[in-house]
């Protein structure tokens, strides 16, 4: 029984995720391989050889691969796909892309975003925005699983896998890639984050957004997310939401200032280890889940917080 | 050209579940039922579509039980000019719906197919992408703009670090984010305009399709619960905490 698991990377880096993802393979058990599929990216395939527990990488290098279409990564997995009984993808953006096209062509039913491993067959995930966690057996001869990174360790580097180059598949050419927008920004990855500093309607403005928040991470080394309402009024770009349709983050600090706590948002930030809830309503549904609740206007809070730390 | 749109009904999104105690479930009885949110989404851009003389014809899909009429209705009242119920008690799975578009799909020819990008009950991410597959269509998920001209859509997609710009020749897949629109609230008038739109129910058989699920649950439990918190009084007392109790920063 081998798993494959398919690589986050962006040609020239492997991503985080894909050391969550190894973790999880490494619970069900079984040979380990890594597929980067991708163009110009033996960097990102040396660095998956480097992941401890990783059998063998299996590098796809190919023009068509280079911007991770959803047609042409899932039709690489399939070539590859006789042989495992396992695939594994991050549950990120691409992902959640490719792993329900890879399954619907396997006949396969796929299972999305399991925090625990119980057996080879049985998994934890989560459902109705993490309110409830169902354990699912799937019978299909080949689980094609999503796995939610915050539910697993980062697999250790210190290995040295082979690297084999595989034969590129050619995708249906129905889909072009014409260009991508990517938020700048030199703060921790917001899913990677060991702190995040989260800011909700109540900052009021973009401006306000930036002016009070952004010293706080800066002086806690912290990612800057935002909550769907945030997010709405234009305070803070897309992917900085967190929550059952943004990101799904676990950091060991979870600051939340002027946040009010709706069922989506919780979805997205209750794993966090500790969470701090900043809040001037004492009703607030955060307060339920905060450690630490501070009762208190945020726009006098938190600069006394940033002179306190 | 055509545009089906895939709805389904679930839990409001306003409405906390509860795990039932005998752990088979969640309790969804007398609780209240809506639109899938994301497939509001759907239901309007395509709307949209039609108003921009894109589209001719909108419609309205959903799979499950007899219920579901409230939810094409819904759909109906917001622009759809007409609906198909896939009637079945089966729980069905993403692999399943993903079956019974596609069968929809080799019937009625739409050019163009809008999803929601996940329903907020099983939080699963796989049905758009699934049919696109089965389909051998193109995709383009989590979408936040979406243009259609000359037998292409062009469609801006929310993914990881920013967006994404992609065009796909249609026929195509496109599955909704939060930011694509502002659904319409439904008006009384179109409500009632809506009850007299057709509403042709099918069942999974008719379309040659085997629904039977291919997960299994073994039990539904309550997430863990959180150690209850304190409120601290003040910033000094905030910044102690974290620092010798938490030992965070």
């Amino acid at each position: 029984m081998a798993i494959l698991v398919i690589a986050e990377h962006d040609n020239a880096s492997l991503k985080g995720a894909t050391l969550n993802t190894v973790t999880a393979a490494a619970a069900i058990g079984g040979d380990i391989h890594v597929l980067v599929a991708g163009h110009n990216a033996g960097a990102a395939a040396a660095a998956a050889a480097q992941v401890a527990g990783v059998a063998k990488v299996l590098h796809a290098d190919d023009a068509g691969l280079g911007a991770s279409l959803a047609e042409n990564v899932a039709a690489q997995v399939l070539a590859l796909a006789s042989g495992y009984s396992h695939i594994l993808f991050p549950a990120t953006a691409s992902g959640k892309n490719v792993a329900p096209r890879v399954a619907a062509k396997l006949d396969v039913a796929q299972i999305s975003d399991i925090i625990k491993v119980i057996s080879a067959d049985t998994f934890d995930r989560p459902v109705y925005a993490g309110n409830a966690i169902a354990t699912v057996q799937s019978a299909d001869a080949v689980k094609v699983i999503t796995v939610r990174t915050t539910g697993f360790d980062p697999a250790a580097t210190g290995g040295s896998a082979a690297v084999e180059a595989v034969a590129t598949v050619a995708g249906n050419g129905k889909a072009s890639f014409v260009g991508r927008e990517v938020t700048k920004s030199d703060r921790p990855e917001l899913t990677a984050a060991k702190i995040i500093v989260s800011g909700g309607r109540a900052l009021g403005s973009s401006e306000k957004f930036n002016e009070v928040l952004t010293p706080l991470a800066d002086k806690l080394g912290a990612a800057l997310g935002a909550s769907r309402a945030a997010v709405d009024a234009g305070y803070a770009p897309n992917d900085w939401q967190v929550g059952q349709t943004g990101k799904i983050v676990a950091p060991g600090l979870y600051v939340a200032c002027g946040i009010s706590g709706a069922i989506q948002h919780l979805a997205g930030m209750k794993d966090s280890k500790v969470i701090v809830a900043i809040n001037k309503d004492p009703e607030a549904p955060i307060f339920s889940v905060a450690d630490y609740g501070l009762e208190a206007d945020l726009f006098v809070a938190v600069p006394e917080l940033i002179s306190a730390l | 050209m055509k545009v089906l749109v895939p709805v389904k009904r679930v839990v409001d999104y306003n409405v906390k579940v509860r795990v039932k105690s005998d752990g088979t479930g969640v309790d969804i009885a007398n609780v209240k039922m809506s639109m899938n949110p994301f497939d509001e989404i759907a239901v309007e851009e395509a709307v949209r579509l039609k108003e921009k003389g894109a589209v001719t014809e909108v419609i309205a899909v959903s799979c499950g039980v007899a219920q579901c009429q409230e939810t094409l209705r819904t759909a109906m009242a917001i622009g759809a000019d007409r609906a198909i119920l896939v009637e079945t008690d089966v729980e069905l799975q993403p692999l399943a719906v993903a079956k019974l578009l596609k069968a929809l799909v080799d019937k009625e020819q739409p050019g163009l197919i809008i999803l929601g990008k996940q329903a907020i009950d099983d939080d699963c991410n796989q049905t758009g992408q699934m049919l696109a597959a089965l389909a051998d269509l193109p995709q383009a998920t989590f979408a936040s703009k979406v243009e259609v001209a000359d037998g292409v859509a062009t469609v801006t997609r929310e993914v990881d670090g920013g967006l994404e710009t992609l065009k796909v020749s249609l026929p195509a897949v496109i599955t909704t984010d939060l930011r694509l629109n502002e659904p319409r609230y439904v008006t009384l008038p179109n409500i009632m305009k809506a009850k007299k739109k057709p509403l042709e129910t099918i069942k999974p058989e008719d379309l040659g399709v085997d629904v039977t699920p291919r997960i299994k649950t073994l039990t539904v439990s309550e997430p863990p619960k959180r150690g209850a918190g304190v409120k601290v009084a003040d910033v000094a007392a905030l910044v102690a905490k974290l620092k010798n109790e938490a030992k965070v920063i």
